[in-house]
Formats: structure tokens, C-alpha cells, sequence
């Protein structure tokens, strides 16, 4: 039996630059955007139920919508978000989605 | 004209549309389905290959649809992300197609079950509906759906109704933004009674 050669040392390659780093551990959030047609009732609706926020809470993101144009919704991680996005898009908000800034 | 209200001892959403009222619903709720079913995934470039062709119908679409009532129902989630845009769209479009189309399809099961037949030819038919709470939130999604529908095709924009008000009588666009404010009106009631 021949002598069991040692694995050679691996050389680990950094992949990742530090600001990729940082990025990963950087949440996602859900944007909802204002439209002219859905009703600021049901928009505040979807907010308490999907979320599961209060109607304050809901009502001020709702106003936020409507009067900047957009608001962010929910805060979390990637998979998180798309999730959001896929209920607000059944609920037929325009969400979209995007890093944390 | 009156729209929905919570029976309280039933906590039943309740609601009573006349022959005319259903049938327009219903007429409603069938051109959404038939939308939300006619334009198929499109690869995003066209393929000859009778396999490939199959993969794309198989594993879903990955661009915006032509149609702009599509591309509002469906947007693109990513708006700077091409990659994850077509992803994210490949694994959720075809799911939420067949959500909006089973919500627009309970309209029409509803109404029909509720005695409206296949041809409105009697003057003086009464509808009564009665939605469990679930059912009347499905209710409601399939009218956002509806408007969202109207209004891109009319063209709605923020704070256009004096515009839309100014329009003759019989212009049909005046007839079809009429239709679009009553789907509206009969959401925010559903609405209302859902929260009562």
C-alpha cells in the first residue's frame, strides 16, 4: 500500500467582494405603488389583512401611496418579499421589490 | 341600485342585483377569464423547436405580456433586475393567472347558481347573492381585477372625472367609464361590509 498523499491545501478563491458582503446581509423590502384605480378603502384593507397591521398603520402606508407616489410595505429577506409581491399582485396592488437603500 | 351589506345574524355579505346587473357582471367576469386564458406564455424569442416550445409552456412565461391589462395584472417585480424579473415571473404568473381566473369564474358559478340563466330574456329578474366572508373577499379581488381591466383600456388617470362627466351620453366610453365607477361602487361596499 502506497503512502496516502495528503490533500493538497485549497486555495479558497474569494468570490464575494466585501460590499457584495455587506449587500447579502442587507434586507429586502416590498414597494407599493400608487395607481389611479384601486379604491384607498381596499388598499388599507389588504395592508391589515395580508400584513396583518393595524388600521393606523395601514392607512398611513395607504396615504403614503397615494400622496409619494410609493411606499414600502414589508422589510425582510429576499424569499420574504417575493412572497409579498405575489399576494399584493393577487390582491392586484403593483408591488415591486428591491435592497434595502 | 344597492350594493353589499353584512347580515349580521348570518355574517353573510348580501347583495341584490336585478337581470341587468347580473348579466352585465357576469359578461364582465366572463371577458376576464377568457383574458386571463387567450394570451398564452410567449417565449421570450419565438422557437421552431417543438420540445423547447413545450419547456416554455411547461415551466412558464418570462416576459411582460403584450396586452397592457396583462402587464398591469402582472408586473414586473424586478424593475432593474432582468434576470430576476423573468424568474420571479416564470414562477408565479401562471399560479396568479389561475387565481384571478377561478375569482372571476365564482362571479359567474355565484350568479348562475343564484338563478341567472344562460340568456337574460325576462324583464323584472331578481338576484339575490350571499357570500360567506371568504367569498365576498374573492368577490372583491375579481372587481379590482375588472377595473383594472376598464381602466386600462379606457385610459383612467388621477383625477380625469370631470372629463369622463363631460362625455355625451351615448359615447360608449362614457357607458363603459359608467360601468367602471359602478364596479367601483360595489367594492367599496364589499369592502365596507367586510370591515363592518
Amino acid at each position: 500500500m502506497g503512502p496516502v498523499s495528503a490533500a493538497s491545501p485549497v486555495e479558497v478563491e474569494p468570490t464575494l467582494s466585501p460590499d457584495e458582503i455587506t449587500n447579502l446581509s442587507k434586507p429586502w423590502v416590498t414597494l407599493v405603488w400608487d395607481d389611479p384605480v384601486n379604491l384607498m378603502s381596499y388598499v388599507s384593507y389588504v395592508f391589515q389583512k395580508y400584513f396583518g397591521y393595524d388600521k393606523a398603520t395601514a392607512e398611513k402606508l395607504m396615504l403614503e401611496v397615494h400622496t409619494e407616489g410609493r411606499s414600502v410595505v414589508s422589510t425582510g429577506t429576499r424569499e420574504e418579499m417575493e412572497r409579498d409581491v405575489q399576494a399584493m399582485h393577487e390582491y392586484g396592488l403593483w408591488a415591486t421589490m428591491e435592497r434595502a437603500s | 341600485m344597492s350594493g353589499f351589506e353584512r347580515h349580521v345574524r348570518s355574517d353573510r355579505i348580501i347583495a341584490t342585483f336585478n337581470g341587468f346587473e347580473a348579466d352585465l357582471l357576469r359578461s364582465l367576469a366572463s371577458q376576464m377569464v377568457e383574458l386571463l386564458r387567450n394570451e398564452r406564455a410567449e417565449p421570450a424569442t419565438p422557437t421552431a423547436d417543438p420540445f423547447e416550445a413545450l419547456m416554455v409552456e411547461f415551466s412558464g412565461a418570462t416576459t411582460i405580456p403584450e396586452d397592457p391589462v396583462l402587464a398591469r395584472l402582472f408586473p414586473t417585480a424586478y424593475p432593474d433586475d432582468a434576470e430576476s424579473a423573468a424568474d420571479f415571473r416564470r414562477f408565479t404568473e401562471s399560479g396568479l393567472r389561475d387565481g384571478k381566473a377561478a375569482a372571476s369564474g365564482l362571479i359567474i358559478d355565484t350568479l348562475e347558481d343564484a338563478g341567472l340563466p344562460p340568456e337574460l330574456t325576462e324583464d323584472g329578474l331578481v338576484i339575490d347573492v350571499e357570500l360567506t366572508p371568504e367569498e365576498a373577499e374573492t368577490w372583491m379581488r375579481a372587481f379590482t381585477d375588472i377595473r383594472l381591466a376598464l381602466a386600462t383600456r379606457l385610459g383612467v388617470q388621477a383625477g380625469d372625472e370631470d372629463y369622463w362627466h363631460s362625455l355625451p351620453d351615448e359615447d360608449p366610453r362614457a357607458q363603459a367609464h359608467d360601468i367602471y365607477e359602478w364596479v367601483g361602487y360595489l367594492q367599496e361596499t364589499v369592502v365596507e361590509a367586510l370591515t363592518a
